[in-house]
């Protein structure tokens, strides 16, 4: 088989796997870090074992190694099986890998040394950013010039949104880190006061937008069809929800600095479009549920279905919740509450994990020439402990949450605040064992994964799948 | 011409150019196109279904 008839798997196989792997590492630093809210000597008054420097570890591993990697995998998949075409370039896909990786461990290093740029969800200082931007115009050219040499017509919905995703990433990503360097692990941003706060949420709700929705929503909308074998309940929902999606995301980021020194019309602005996000967010979710209609009976049997429906109610559930929190009133109760963490949490698991891992068991047989994973009945027990994992985490946030924000802006008759901070903490103690409780079992089902993922591809000479012919 | 002129103009366009979008994928032109193309995660060849029940025949 020459080498432009088959497709290029190699890649796909090594980002399907690290998914697995960062998914572990990710979440044990985060029940780490949730033990560590409950008993703070679990630091050991090690620097970096320390709270603020394995948190950021937490947020970019599950973020980037495990929600990267999967989007890796699952935008090379797509993209040849959509476009009946090879995968461009061959070596720069194996430089994506091998850069992304090299990204992964360095972020890993550096976070617990203390080296960080300070900002949310883009802490790595100046010389991993530039790898990431090198290694991310890699990605868009194998990306996009795959797209090019397409041999259908139509570029299908699931590409559009990977694309968006690819480009967004790639402008938030440079103009969010433009800073001077000092030293190569020291930099300043060159945004300064309220501008940067600006920047950083720009960046901050479209790295949600883009990077944790758009291209989440790229793998539903080839996953969900090829596990439902039916195509997607309507193709023309999927080009109006896409268009109306991106549009608007750009917009909500001031919401994340609601009552600050951020002029009072950007954050009510930054509200008005959270608000309006609801719509094109409904349109992506009814279209993923929807196309199980008629097939209702498919979700007895099938486990895989099960985790990608569900994944879809979260990301409902969650895109309800978010515009709600968005509001000025509501969030003048919600902010800097574990109501927060609670909703993040809701779509991180709740949607992009369960996403994650329903396309996974979708996809690793037909990776590794098997019918099916090893055990049908291991990915059940995974969905179970999924699904309570996630319910859980968010209930225990929503009651410590909202208690928080009522115990801190409650007052009395004179004006004097009625409970001390340290009642408040008090309080949340009960709930913080719930949460790593919920953690616990989300991350039992990562490690039954793990053995069942092993079962299906050990001892596997995967062969090369050709190319389906133009007809 | 005012800015805020200029601003609420934008706006009119963008919502013109929405609707524009939304009344070209509802047309009726496009339905064959869609189609097609909704079935592309159907059609990519393989032949390793995990799910068992496939409705195309594997090439």
């Amino acid at each position: 088989m020459s080498s432009q008839s088959s497709y290029n798997d190699r890649v796909v196989r090594q980002f399907t796997i690290m998914t697995v792997v960062w998914g572990v590492v990710g979440m044990l630093v985060g029940l780490i870090i949730a033990a560590q809210l409950i008993w703070p000597s679990l630091n050991f008054d090690v620097p970096f074992l320390s709270f603020g420097r394995l948190r950021p570890l937490h947020t970019n591993a599950v973020i980037f190694a495990f929600g990267g990697s999967a989007l890796f995998a699952t935008a090379y998949y797509v993209v040849q099986r959509t476009c009946h075409v090879r995968l461009a370039y061959d070596k720069l896909a194996a430089f994506t890998f091998w850069g992304w990786q090299a990204v992964i461990v360095l972020a890993a290093i550096t976070l617990p040394l203390g080296i960080t740029q300070s900002k949310e969800y883009a802490e790595l200082e100046w010389p991993i950013d530039l790898l990431i931007a090198v290694v991310w115009v890699a990605f868009a050219l194998v990306f996009l010039v795959t797209i090019g040499r397409r041999r259908v017509k139509h570029i299908y919905v699931a590409n559009w949104f990977y694309a968006a995703f690819i480009l967004t990433v790639a402008v938030l990503h440079i103009f969010n880190n433009i800073a001077l360097p000092v030293t190569l692990s020291k930099s300043y941003q060159i945004y300064t006061g309220v501008v940067d706060g600006m920047m950083q949420w720009w960046y901050g709700h479209n790295a949600v937008g883009f990077f944790l929705t758009a291209g989440f929503l790229g793998m539903m909308y080839y996953f969900v069809p090829k596990q439902a074998q039916r195509p997607i309940y309507s193709y023309r929902l999927s080009v109006v929800h896409f268009w109306a999606l991106i549009s608007i995301y750009m917009w909500a980021g001031p919401h994340h600095l609601h009552y600050t020194s951020l002029p009072n019309w950007a954050q009510s602005l930054g509200m008005v479009f959270s608000v309006i996000l609801l719509a094109p967010s409904w349109g992506g979710m009814i279209n993923g549920i929807m196309t199980l209609s008629g097939a209702w009976h498919k979700l007895r049997t099938d486990p895989i279905l099960k985790f990608m429906i569900v994944a879809l109610s979260f990301y409902g559930m969650s895109t309800f919740e978010g515009p709600m929190m968005s509001i000025k009133t509501v969030n003048a109760l919600s902010h800097y509450t574990d109501w927060t963490i609670g909703h993040v949490h809701s779509g991180a698991l709740g949607w992009v994990a369960m996403m994650t891992i329903g396309s996974l068991y979708c996809l690793i047989p037909r990776l590794y020439g098997k019918q099916a994973m090893y055990s049908t009945r291991l990915i059940d027990v995974h969905f179970w402990t999924s699904t309570i994992g996630v319910v859980l985490y968010a209930v225990s946030m929503w009651i410590s949450g909202i208690t928080q924000g009522l115990m801190w802006r409650a007052l009395n008759d004179d004006g004097t605040l009625t409970y001390s901070f340290i009642e408040s903490l008090k309080f949340t103690y009960p709930y913080y064992g719930i949460r790593l409780l919920g953690g616990l079992v989300f991350f039992a089902g990562m490690l039954v994964m793990v053995y069942n993922v092993y079962m299906t591809v050990r001892r596997t000479v995967p062969e090369p799948q050709a190319v389906i012919q133009p007809a | 011409m005012d800015i805020n002129v200029a601003r609420g103009l934008v706006t009119v366009a963008l919502l013109i150019l929405f609707l524009g979008i939304w009344a070209w994928s509802w047309s009726r032109k496009r339905m064959a196109d869609f189609d097609a193309a909704s079935r592309l995660p159907l059609e990519d060849g393989e032949n390793s279904p995990a799910s068992g029940e496939t409705e195309e025949t594997p090439s």
